[in-house]
């Protein structure tokens, strides 16, 4: 019920997001809003903040004016509320770092845990049943019981995968997700972020890559200048650009697309 | 210069006269000159001033450490050491030992207040007596801790003794007349009692080889007894009596009968020989001092002090010596890690106000010697709080390493990645769970490795607790040594004591590393 009723309302909206680090407004003046089960790529160049949008949406950056909401808790412009205040929005939104971050002194299914058992206060038995469910999901379930640095960076990513989705937040950010992963390992990952978004999340995720873009987003939201250039479907935005910065995107990725197939497949 | 009526000893060591002494025992043996600072005074300093005028030497003072004397004059820093240095066989065995020139009486200080109910020694038992670490009356004590159950407290100095008496802290103090009689003064509501433990004499020490002038100075002894050159030096210390007079008029006797007994022989040697005779000494009891018999000295014994029977009969006090420092360095370390861990978050995640208390805290407590905070915390706050000296060693180790080991563990949080923080955040943990169940063990890790090497220091750091009284595995070796008159043997043993306690630590800190990185099964 609750669920079908939230359908009809955005799991993130944004509006008027401005955002200064030090001397240099980041963002000026950002719009964007999210339903469930779309599958949003955010993109544009280098340093146009793709990655600072996902963390102001986490509470881990302080903006300056502008509103953000998500699945109905707000966050204010101003410094960040104390970690103990945020307890709800930790539960809506979870973030995929780009180089994982997994906790190096635990397990994997541990890290997976860490929440629900602490922060959700589930029982052990309960959360590590949960786990095992997500890692199997993902494909992972078999590594359960390694430490992070024995673990591949597809594996790594699945693991922080599901530590994200562990307390089952219906929006789910990824920074560079797949700038890691060799083609094939690509095309698994977009496979479980459709599974993920035919559940009914939103995914948001800061990317370069074009080709994957293409291939799963539903939605293609180009940056620049600190503003959103560019709003639309893969299949419109990717072919028929209309916005220098998507052009400019457009036209760096053969030789972006020639060194990511060169690149080493994880170890 | 040759000439046939110099004295072969003045031409012997280039006209000085180097004799050691510790000013810091002070008056009437050898004190700075109030008005001086830099020349010495006392009854030891006049009779070495004496002797370097009858070998026809300047006399030069060289300021040693009082339970250094011996090994110090062993290794030739100085010709003869003369400080109130008691003879007792392993002094004789190891050194070269003048004719005593002095009997004192060991005789316990109480508290005024408690003169009526303590008499002796026998009073004591249970209760905590002071003395100076490496004495006759330490022995005394020792001895009188199996018969009597009195608990012996070893200090540095002869000062502290007294003032911990007045304080409370101890319940009598065992030593020479002589300073007892000289803290009566200084320290108010103390009373000395008027039984004799037992009697001691001071000597003069030289090293062994150096017999010939240990036989010179004999001979030039008997002169100033002889001279009553003697008698006036002591007179003007305020330390004459009867007994010192019966002492003299003994000691010449003997020589007398010894003179004729010799037949034609070398009148000096035969007469150094009869007065160093005489004082086979320990717990020698004067005729009016009844109890005196039963306290005998434990070292009479050794004779040939490099019997192993001496050794195994210290080995237990050794070993508990060293119970005393893995014990006090382990709870110092607990203590030391808690309080690390306090001050390290404190100055991460405090206010302005608490990370510049923190702060100079740490500071304070870096840029001071822990030697200072041990004796303030010891006696420095005695008037305030009367920490025991167990207490006050493991309060001022912990407090001196939790410093240090807040800064390990500073360093090691600092050097968790902002991004495992973050990653904690996002997961919905507060701070403190952030702390305990992400930042904390990881930064744990990175700090046990210099964590291990703190506590190793420390193991050796808890050797100068001994200043507060606490007698811990080196304060014992030293006892030991200075005992059988050797460092080579106590000084194995103890290294092998220390190295048993602190490898098996590196190792077990080896273990963990391996395992926090070994591939999971």
């Amino acid at each position: 019920m609750e669920r079908a009723l939230g359908l009809s309302e955005p799991v993130l909206s944004i509006s008027g997001l401005r955002l200064r680090r030090g001397a240099t407004e980041v963002v000026k003046g950002l719009d964007l809003s999210l339903a469930r089960g779309e599958l949003v790529a955010l993109m544009g160049p280098s340093g146009c903040g793709k990655t600072t949008v996902l963390r102001a949406v986490s509470a881990l950056e302080p903006f300056q004016a502008g509103a953000i909401r998500v699945d109905g808790v707000p966050l204010h412009p101003g410094p960040t509320p104390r970690q103990g205040a945020l307890g709800e929005l930790r539960r809506k939104v979870g973030l995929v770092f780009q180089l994982h971050c997994l906790f190096d002194h635990l397990s994997a299914l541990d890290n997976v845990t860490l929440a629900p058992i602490h922060a959700l206060r589930v029982s052990r038995a309960e959360a590590e049943a949960r786990a095992l469910a997500l890692l199997e999901g993902l494909g992972v379930a078999a590594r359960a019981r390694s430490k992070p640095r024995e673990l591949s960076g597809g594996e790594a990513q699945r693991v922080a995968i599901a530590r994200a989705l562990a307390v089952d937040p219906p929006l789910l950010l990824m920074d560079e997700p797949t700038a890691s992963l060799d083609p094939a390992r690509r095309n698994e990952l977009g496979d479980s972020l459709e599974t993920l978004t035919a559940q009914g999340r939103a995914l948001l995720l800061a990317t370069h890559d074009v080709d994957f873009a293409r291939d799963y987003a539903t939605r293609v939201v180009v940056i620049a200048d600190g503003a959103v250039a560019e709003d639309g479907l893969p299949g419109e935005t990717l072919v028929r650009p209309k916005h220098p910065a998507t052009i400019q995107l457009l036209r760096s990725r053969g030789r972006r697309a020639s060194s990511s197939r060169s690149d080493p497949p994880p170890l | 210069m040759l000439l046939a009526g110099v004295s072969p000893l003045a031409a012997a060591s280039g006209g000085t006269l180097r004799w050691g002494g510790d000013a810091e025992g002070g008056a009437p043996f050898v004190e700075a000159d109030p008005a001086n600072p830099a020349i010495v005074r006392g009854f030891d300093v006049e009779i070495a001033e004496a002797l370097a005028r009858g070998l026809g030497r300047r006399p030069r003072f060289v300021q040693v450490a009082y339970q250094s004397i011996d090994q110090s004059v062993a290794r030739g820093d100085f010709d003869i050491g003369l400080s109130g240095m008691e003879d007792t066989p392993a002094r004789r065995a190891a050194l070269s030992v003048t004719a005593p020139y002095f009997e004192f009486r060991e005789v316990l200080a109480v508290r005024a207040s408690d003169s009526g109910r303590i008499r002796t020694l026998a009073d004591l038992g249970g209760r905590r007596v002071g003395t100076l670490a490496g004495t006759i009356a330490y022995e005394i004590l020792l001895k009188a801790r199996s018969e009597r159950g009195v608990l012996p407290v070893s200090y540095d100095d002869d000062v502290h003794p007294y003032e911990d008496l007045a304080r409370g802290r101890l319940d009598a103090v065992l030593l020479d007349h002589v300073l007892a009689a000289r803290s009566l003064r200084r320290v108010p509501g103390l009373a000395v009692l008027p039984e004799t433990v037992a009697t001691g004499r001071y000597v003069g020490v030289l090293a062994r080889e150096n017999a010939a002038l240990r036989d010179s100075v004999d001979a030039l002894l008997r002169e100033m007894m002889r001279d009553g050159t003697l008698r006036k030096i002591f007179v003007k210390w305020n330390v004459w009596d009867e007994e010192q007079a019966r002492f003299e008029s003994d000691a010449l006797a003997r020589w007398d009968v010894r003179r004729e007994i010799s037949s034609n022989g070398n009148l000096a040697d035969g007469g150094a020989e009869a007065l160093r005779a005489n004082a086979p000494l320990p717990a020698t009891a004067g005729p009016d001092s009844a109890r005196a018999g039963d306290v005998s000295y434990p070292s009479k014994k050794s004779s040939s002090p490099s019997s192993l029977s001496l050794v195994f009969s210290y080995l237990p006090s050794l070993f508990r010596a060293a119970l005393v420092t893995i014990v006090l360095s382990c709870v110092a370390m607990a203590l030391a890690i808690a309080l690390g861990i306090g001050i390290a978050s404190g100055r991460i995640y405090g206010g302005g106000l608490v990370r510049a208390a923190l702060t100079g805290y740490v500071e304070l407590v870096r840029g001071t010697p822990v030697l200072l905070q041990l004796f303030v915390l010891y006696y420095g706050l005695s008037s305030v709080v009367r920490l025991p000296a167990f207490v006050a060693a493991l309060f001022g180790l912990g407090l001196n390493y939790a410093a240090y080991e807040s800064e390990i563990y500073r360093g090691a949080l600092e050097a968790v990645p902002r991004g495992q923080l973050e990653a904690a955040r996002t997961l919905g943990l507060t701070e403190g769970q952030v702390l305990r169940l992400v930042r904390g063990p990881q930064a744990f890790r990175l700090a046990l490795a210099p964590m291990t090497n703190d506590f190793v220091a420390l193991l050796k750091d808890s050797s100068l607790v001994s200043v507060v009284t606490v007698v811990e595995l080196t304060k014992q070796t030293a006892i030991f040594a200075t005992n059988i008159g050797s460092w080579a043997l106590p000084g194995a043993l103890c290294a092998a004591l220390y190295l048993a306690m602190s490898l098996p630590l590196s190792r077990l800190a080896r273990y963990l590393e391996e395992r926090w990185n070994a591939p999971s099964a």
